[in-house]
């Protein structure tokens, strides 16, 4: 178990560096500075502005400051939002997207589980095929139409809640619904099948046999094993869902995290997009983790080699 | 006479040597016919109601996206003056003009956009590049996975171990920043190989934002099918009758193409058929937010983006693009799960 996790660490961290190491060339390579905006800078001023962020230097010596600054920890100032640090605007980013995204888990799986498990009890039952067209919807639908259309019902038709900013709870609801549809969608589709596996075995039938109540049953021995695929699935789904949408944040104009994602590539803020692009993928893969450790806890059977 | 045993003779009657006839052969098939593999899987398909449907709305929209456009009175990039921002089924004051002088005005069953161009034609295109889109995208990845599956799978030991820790790396990689700064960095080297190297002005035809889409997605998304692949190839490795193969003198090239990828053609099919939304997804996903495919080239993702700064004005403008994408995304998902439950009953679950 400790030699697999070590092994799994050093893994990550191979990850890691891949992926910092092309996004940093990556982002090189794409034509355009940072400093060029809308009213072009002076020659002079361009130079000294190169000169003050290190960019002037041979691309392989920006790489090595870069990675000696990230292991302490610093990710360096922002090329487009002046006087700001890259680690002050993640951490303030992801404290609003991360609990947007938090509630948006939750509510899929408060969702997603129970209809899961009345599907799959209820199989080949009405209630069945209308759980399933409300998961297979789920899935079919892109977050940016389920977003804008509940816009247009809530916002646009009846005026009940408020379409912009993050101030009071009434403005959590619709980026919190729209950022849990697919997730509960999918996390319904997978507990009923692995529901309905988990019913046909032979553990479950000793346990109706020796004449436990059927609530029992389903509590105690049915869903702690037909939860495993979901847990799976929470692990990527947490670190996606935690640093915040782009399409939904940019619908309700949140100001999480997402919206740095794509402003920082098109804006070419060379720091933004290593640290973003880092912050993402160490949770992913952190997540990831952790979904192997809970899995040992929940399940015993399964042996990591 | 007749009857009496010759005692020289091997006591056989010539009469249990002759041909069958008919009636004997119609007595020995026991149950059914013997049904091959696809017939098999197309009979099951077939009672299959929802996949049904789902293949007939899938030939619907192939029509309407690849034959609608050329017989349809209106091209997509058209702009006409005084159309601009029409509703449903409205005409303008220039073309109400026209149909009271008797002449007869192709109806904008969509309205137009805010330059006077026709939703309906617009939609039709814009359905032809998210079709093409999956398409050809789940058939590089069906292409490279399949390779590189079978490769790993097939030789084992070490170089399986290390191709799969590559893909195990990919897997980890935060796909949809990847594919953003992928897909900005690629397009201005595209572009200059399209403008100045000869024999590549093709590029141009097809749409620099296309190519990328289709690089990003051979670059990243074949892991998934690799995966699969690999283990299907190690369970069908060992089976007797590649051994067999192989003492008939088979190469490896052979064994992989000719017997191990051909027995997992069902898997093949369906998670091929299953890829073909999720990359319509992300082409709508990354025209929306606008580095998709580029104007005057529509995109479904991307006049979803341009109807929502109108959302309150224009509702109807978002509602054709989205209800669109989900009919695309939602058939090919019901037709994929038909599928996988006809051709490869195993993966159910």
């Amino acid at each position: 178990m400790f030699k697999y996790f070590v092994k799994k660490a050093l893994v990550s961290v191979l990850t890691l560096w891949i992926v910092a190491t092309a996004t940093f060339a990556l982002m090189h390579m794409v034509p355009g500075g940072p400093f060029l905006a809308e009213k072009t800078p002076s020659a002079a001023t361009l130079a000294a502005l190169k000169e003050k962020y290190g960019l002037d230097q041979p691309i392989h010596i920006q790489y090595k400051n870069y990675f000696v600054k990230l292991f302490r920890g610093d990710m360096g100032p922002s090329l487009k939002q002046r006087g700001r640090e890259v680690n002050d605007i993640i951490s303030t980013g992801f404290k609003v997207s991360a609990r947007v995204g938090g509630l948006a888990v939750l509510l899929a799986i408060c969702v997603g589980v129970p209809l899961g498990s009345l599907a799959a009890f209820n199989r080949g039952k009405w209630l069945d095929s209308v759980i399933l067209i409300f998961s297979t919807t789920g899935i079919a639908v892109p977050s940016f139409v389920t977003a804008t259309v509940l816009m247009m019902i809530f916002s646009v038709k009846f005026n009940l809640l408020p379409t912009y900013g993050l101030t009071s709870w009434k403005h959590y609801i619709m980026p919190v619904m729209s950022l849990a549809f697919y997730p509960s969608s999918y996390i319904s589709r997978l507990t009923r099948s692995s529901m309905l596996e988990v019913m046909g075995q032979d553990y479950i039938r000793t346990a109706r046999a020796k004449g436990l109540p059927k609530s029992r049953v389903i509590f105690k021995h049915a869903l702690r094993n037909a939860l495993l695929p979901v847990i799976t699935y929470l692990g990527p789904l947490l670190a996606y869902t935690l640093t915040g949408s782009f399409v939904v944040e940019k619908i309700f104009t949140v100001p999480g995290l997402g919206n740095h994602f794509i402003s920082s590539i098109i804006n070419r803020d060379y720091t933004m997009i290593m640290g973003t692009t880092i912050f993402l993928a160490t949770l992913i893969i952190v997540m990831n983790l952790i979904v192997d450790i809970v899995y040992k806890i929940v399940d015993p059977r399964i042996d990591l080699k | 006479m007749s009857n009496r045993r010759n005692l020289l003779s091997f006591q056989l009657d010539v009469s249990d040597f002759l041909p069958a006839d008919r009636s004997e052969k119609e007595s020995l098939v026991l149950m059914r016919k013997s049904v091959g593999f696809w017939r098999d899987g197309i009979n099951r398909l077939r009672k299959n109601k929802v996949a049904m449907v789902s293949f007939f709305i899938i030939i619907l929209t192939l029509v309407f996206a690849f034959i609608g456009p050329a017989v349809y009175p209106y091209s997509y990039e058209q702009q006409i003056r005084g159309n601009e921002n029409l509703a449903p089924m409205k005409y303008s004051e220039m073309e109400m003009e026209k149909k009271a002088a008797g002449e007869f005005v192709f109806p904008h069953f969509l309205g137009t956009d805010n330059l006077g161009r026709d939703t309906t034609v617009r939609i039709m295109m814009g359905s032809r590049i998210s079709l093409l889109v999956g398409i050809i995208a789940s058939f590089l990845v069906l292409l490279i996975g399949s390779v590189y599956g079978s490769v790993s799978g097939y030789i084992g030991g070490k170089t399986d171990m290390i191709m799969m820790q590559i893909v195990d790396v990919i897997y980890a990689i935060p796909d949809i920043l990847i594919i953003i700064i992928l897909m900005v960095s690629l397009k201005y080297p595209l572009q200059n190989i399209a403008n100045e190297v000869p024999g590549f002005e093709w590029i141009n035809t097809i749409g620099v934002g296309l190519i990328c889409i289709f690089i990003v997605f051979s670059l990243l998304y074949w892991v998934g099918m690799a995966r699969i692949v690999r283990s299907q190839i190690l369970s069908l490795k060992e089976q007797e009758y590649i051994t067999a193969a192989r003492a008939l003198g088979a190469g490896d090239a052979r064994i992989i193409g000719k017997h191990l990828l051909t027995n997992s053609i069902g898997t093949l099919i369906v998670t091929t058929t299953l890829q073909i939304p999720s990359a319509i997804f992300t082409e709508s996903f990354l025209s929306f937010i606008g580095i998709g495919v580029s104007a005057p080239m529509p995109s479904l993702g991307s006049m979803a983006s341009a109807a929502i700064g109108g959302i309150s004005t224009y509702p109807y403008r978002l509602l054709a693009p989205a209800v669109m994408i989900s009919i695309i995304i939602l058939t090919f998902n019901l037709f994929g799960d038909g599928l996988r439950d006809a051709f490869d009953p195993k993966l159910k679950n």
